[in-house]
């Protein structure tokens, strides 16, 4: 029912902010709050774990929803809900966020790899995974996806970091177990500096 | 019921030119949120504590990021991360301070989406207020910190004015000690403010910790070369190194010539709503050596006036510390 006020509002504020709608510049009304399922506005591309996936979301939509709840990404996981855990870190553009506490809407032109996407194509798991396992890191294992792409983004830029500069890096992530120790042993058994 | 997993749904405009952001802004005013990186907006939201009619999305205008050398200083835009600024070669070069503060903003993930444009205008860190409650901030009449059993560890010991909570920006009290200029655009044009006259306190808006008007947007923070290379000292005290905000921070550069301070600025963060700059500090070390007789002379001075709450004490003998720490070290 409202398609058409969507289409309207949308115009509108294409208009609004002075450029048309064909250069590509200019404001972009993502959504408009009172559209049901379905404006076409909402229906976006996301680069997620190197696929396009067509995805409707609403303009106020996290990531961390988007990827759980509408394309069944389930590895990255929800804990506080308020960027205070860490346990739903992914990578946008190779950098570790709080996928709770960004927008969908934000990402629409970033590259994000999340948990799914951290092992190669024919399954093997990536080296910080397998230094996890061997460091025996995870217990519960409700952190161990933040924590894996915190040190896949830490190892990417910096090869062979001191436990200290892996502590600061893997500080955004909460580990309720308290295996830290083990976390940090594992990024530096992945990086070779532990056999 | 709503679901406080999820925010409200409401308009969300991404502007990609800062002309048409602050059109949007102007038409919604006190209805539109602008929103950075988002970090002290999304909670806000999510627990229904506030709303607005729209999102203005400030995150796609390239023109508010990066760090530009200008005639008199350097041009930080408003967007740019406390990541960035953090690891910038020229503010670590010559403004070590700010770099300091930033780089222990939150957590890294925060940092690395976080803005120095939403640092330094986040609202302040009173739970009672942030959940929802009618005090004097949220438009009610009564606060609910100040209280026999209200829990006000973290709140104010310095010009209170009904409202009690502190700002617990790492970045502004960095800001104001190197005498920083906030840019701020609206459509009627640019006008600037001193950063110890952006911060504002509950006695002069209660509803508001900036000068900001509606419609406007802080586009940029000017560092002058005044205090380029000074000597520098940053340090923050909280519960814990990551996450948690400041109980008190201090952020402090030093002109030293010939042996004696010529000129400084001492600003200690979270003990009031806005940065809490110490003239009176400034003028009892000036001439005198950077060392601990200097900063045992001043032992006192930093505190002076301070109005403790139940349970906030500490900060006096904490704020006392950081500031000998940083006319010491």
């Amino acid at each position: 029912m409202n398609l058409q006020l969507t289409r309207r509002r949308f115009i509108k504020g294409v208009i609004f902010s002075g450029a048309a709608a064909t250069t590509g510049t200019g404001a972009y009304l993502a959504a408009n709050a009172q559209s049901g399922n379905g404006g076409a506005e909402r229906l976006i591309s996301l680069s997620i774990n190197g696929r396009t996936r067509r995805v409707d979301v609403p303009p106020t939509e996290t990531l961390a929803n988007t990827l759980r709840y509408r394309l069944n990404l389930t590895g990255t996981k929800i804990g506080c809900n308020r960027g205070e855990c860490g346990a739903c870190t992914v990578l946008i553009d190779g950098v570790p966020n709080y996928a709770c506490s960004v927008l969908t809407h934000n990402v629409k032109t970033k590259d994000i790899v999340s948990i799914e996407g951290v092992k190669s194509a024919d399954g093997t798991l990536h080296a910080v995974q397998q230094a996890f396992i061997a460091e025996n890191a995870p217990q519960c294992g409700f952190c161990t996806p933040g924590q894996v792409l915190s040190a896949v983004a830490l190892l990417n830029n910096n090869p062979r970091p001191t436990k200290a500069e892996a502590a600061k890096a893997m500080s955004g992530n909460l580990c309720r177990c308290g295996a830290y120790e083990h976390y940090l042993n594992g990024v530096l058994r992945a990086s070779g500096q532990i056999a | 019921m709503p679901s406080y997993d999820v925010m409200p749904n409401m308009e969300l405009y991404q502007p990609v030119r800062v002309e048409d952001a602050l059109d949007i802004a102007s038409r919604y005013a006190d209805r539109g949120w602008l929103v950075g990186g988002g970090q002290d907006t999304y909670g806000w939201l999510k627990d229904r504590a506030k709303s607005a009619d729209a999102l203005i999305d400030l995150s796609a205008i390239e023109s508010l990021r990066g760090v530009r050398e200008t005639a008199e200083g350097l041009e930080i835009g408003a967007l740019t991360t406390l990541t960035e600024i953090a690891e910038n070669a020229l503010i670590k070069q010559r403004y070590a301070l700010l770099a300091d503060a930033a780089s222990v903003v939150a957590s890294p993930q925060i940092r690395n989406i976080g803005t120095i444009g939403g640092n330094v205008s986040q609202d302040v860190r009173c739970w009672y207020y942030r959940r929802g409650l009618s005090c004097y901030r949220a438009g009610g009449n009564l606060c609910y910190a100040d209280t026999p059993q209200g829990m006000n560890r973290e709140h104010s010991l310095f010009e209170t004015s009904r409202c009690v909570a502190a700002s617990a920006s790492d970045t502004a009290p960095a800001l104001v000690a190197l005498d920083a200029t906030m840019v701020l655009r609206s459509v009627n044009g640019e006008r600037t403010l001193p950063a110890s006259e952006y911060f504002v306190g509950p006695a002069v808006n209660i509803e508001s910790t900036t000068a900001l008007r509606d419609g406007e947007i802080l586009t940029a923070v000017r560092l002058p070369t005044e205090w380029a290379n000074a000597t520098f000292y940053f340090e923050k005290v909280a519960d814990r190194n990551v996450w948690d905000f400041s109980l008190v921070n201090v952020a402090a550069a030093f002109k030293v010539s010939g042996g004696s301070i010529s000129d400084s600025r001492v600003v200690v963060g979270a003990v009031q709503a806005t940065p809490r700059r110490l003239t009176a500090i400034e003028n009892a070390i000036r001439g005198k050596a950077k060392d601990e007789a200097t900063a045992a002379s001043v032992a006192g001075i930093a505190s002076e006036g301070a109005r403790e709450l139940a349970h906030n004490g500490f900060k006096i003998p904490l704020m006392e510390n950081l500031v000998k720490r940083a006319i010491s070290t």
